[in-house]
């Protein structure tokens, strides 16, 4: 019961509180650039929940099974970029082969991932933060989740500023921006929900 | 004076962070105090400019099909030696930092300025490039820290600066005023230098060579359905 109730407190944390991309600003560029339609940023989000969750359990035995027996922990940042780059290309590779329909609708995404902060972030956190195998799965999947909310949330918000009469100046970038600001402090009010509910 | 050029190019001009918007996500996530954006600012700057060297000599080497997990490698190498660096003679930096001094590594400026220049111009070149570049986007880390700290926390550089009875406004060192300041500091800039406008995403990505076709086709998926 107890392992559970902790579980869940991470599973919450990661998708409201500590949202990765509205309070931790990782993914900042996918959140902006690929939330234009809801579609693509369902699909987007789908895609970096799973190479997030897969890139935890990959690189947790990388580190506790070979970095901290050699001592060369300060390699994390090498070795974690360079497993997440092959994974995102091997799981582009079978998807094409065996699962075509699933490619078409997230492989689109897949090169995109590589570069994402919020990918290698997660990866980092787990380790910070001192997760097991386990918690570590659950933290990336409500990362995930919590990215693949914010953007569906922004896309919402995003489709109705294209209908509207915007000053010259604040076209473009700086309207998107001050959007996610409010779609941002939105997010604040999550702030004490998780401990609210279990009694932290 | 046309490597002067290439040098003040990224301070104003084609400043990364103002003007491509590259580089959003340390932007925003350390700048809640100026003295973080200078740090921030001076690592990368540190990592932009070896990166550059490095691929600019190996440029003949690195095949073309293998050339992005090539450069990543080289960038997260000396990343991790700044990473080092700092812990042993500046921790308090380091430790403000955090995560987001590994985060360097997918940095877009870094990998942008590869694709588009380090590889394809000679080491000089190059050099001044990373450096021009990493102390514009230097500046406007040390830009936004300046107003969200004044505004956020009544200090500037650590010290007092707004009297006793301004109330300072908790809000701009939350994230939505990060959002927020960075939002202003691009309105401003595109209104003083008469920009046309300009939507982050990857049609004005320069990175976008490197991953082929991909963030046209994310984004335009949507549409096709």
């Amino acid at each position: 019961m107890e392992i559970a109730r902790n579980l869940m407190i991470i599973l919450l944390t990661g998708i409201l509180t500590e949202n990765f991309v509205l309070s931790k600003f990782l993914g900042i560029c996918p959140f902006l650039g690929v939330s234009k339609k809801l579609d693509s940023s369902i699909g987007m989000g789908a895609a970096v929940t799973f190479v997030m969750v897969c890139a935890s359990l990959v690189t947790y035995p990388i580190y506790y099974g070979i970095l901290v027996p050699l001592h060369i922990e300060y390699m994390n940042t090498i070795a974690f970029i360079l497993v997440i780059a092959v994974f995102v290309q091997l799981v582009e590779m079978v998807l094409k082969k065996y699962m075509p329909p699933l490619y078409k609708s997230l492989g689109v995404y897949l090169p995109l991932i590589t570069t994402n902060c919020a990918v290698l972030g997660v990866t980092l956190l787990n380790l910070t933060k001192e997760y097991d195998l386990l918690e570590s799965v659950i933290n990336s999947f409500g990362a995930g989740l919590g990215f693949m909310i914010a953007m569906v949330i922004f896309a919402g918000v995003r489709s109705r500023l294209e209908r509207c009469d915007i000053p010259k100046a604040l076209r473009g970038a700086p309207i998107t921006l001050m959007a996610a600001s409010i779609v941002s402090l939105a997010f604040i009010g999550f702030g004490g929900v998780v401990d609210g509910i279990f009694g932290g | 004076m046309s490597y002067m050029k290439e040098f003040t190019k990224g301070l104003i001009k084609e400043n990364p962070s103002m003007v491509m918007l590259l580089g959003m996500c340390p932007t925003l996530a350390i700048t809640t105090m100026a003295s973080n954006g200078v740090g921030m600012g001076l690592s990368t700057t540190f990592v932009l400019v070896c990166s550059n060297i490095v691929i600019s000599l190996l440029k003949k080497i690195i095949p073309d099909t293998v050339r992005l997990p090539a450069y990543i490698v080289i960038v997260a190498g000396f990343v991790t030696f700044v990473s080092l660096m700092l812990q042993a003679f500046l921790p308090d930096i380091y430790s403000s930092l955090g995560m987001y001094l590994s985060l360097i590594t997918v940095n877009c400026i870094i990998l942008g300025r590869a694709e588009m220049f380090a590889s394809k111009n000679k080491v000089i070149p190059s050099i001044l490039d990373g450096l021009g570049m990493g102390l514009g986007f230097t500046l406007t880390l040390v830009l936004v820290g300046s107003l969200r700290e004044i505004f956020g926390s009544g200090q500037w550089f650590g010290i007092t600066i707004m009297p006793e009875f301004l109330e300072p406004m908790t809000l701009f060192i939350l994230p939505a005023g990060g959002f927020f300041v960075l939002g202003v500091v691009i309105a401003a800039v595109n209104r003083i230098m008469k920009k046309k406008p300009r939507e982050i995403g990857c049609h004005n990505c320069p990175n976008k060579d490197g991953c082929p076709g991909a963030c046209e086709k994310a984004e335009n998926n949507g549409g096709e359905q």
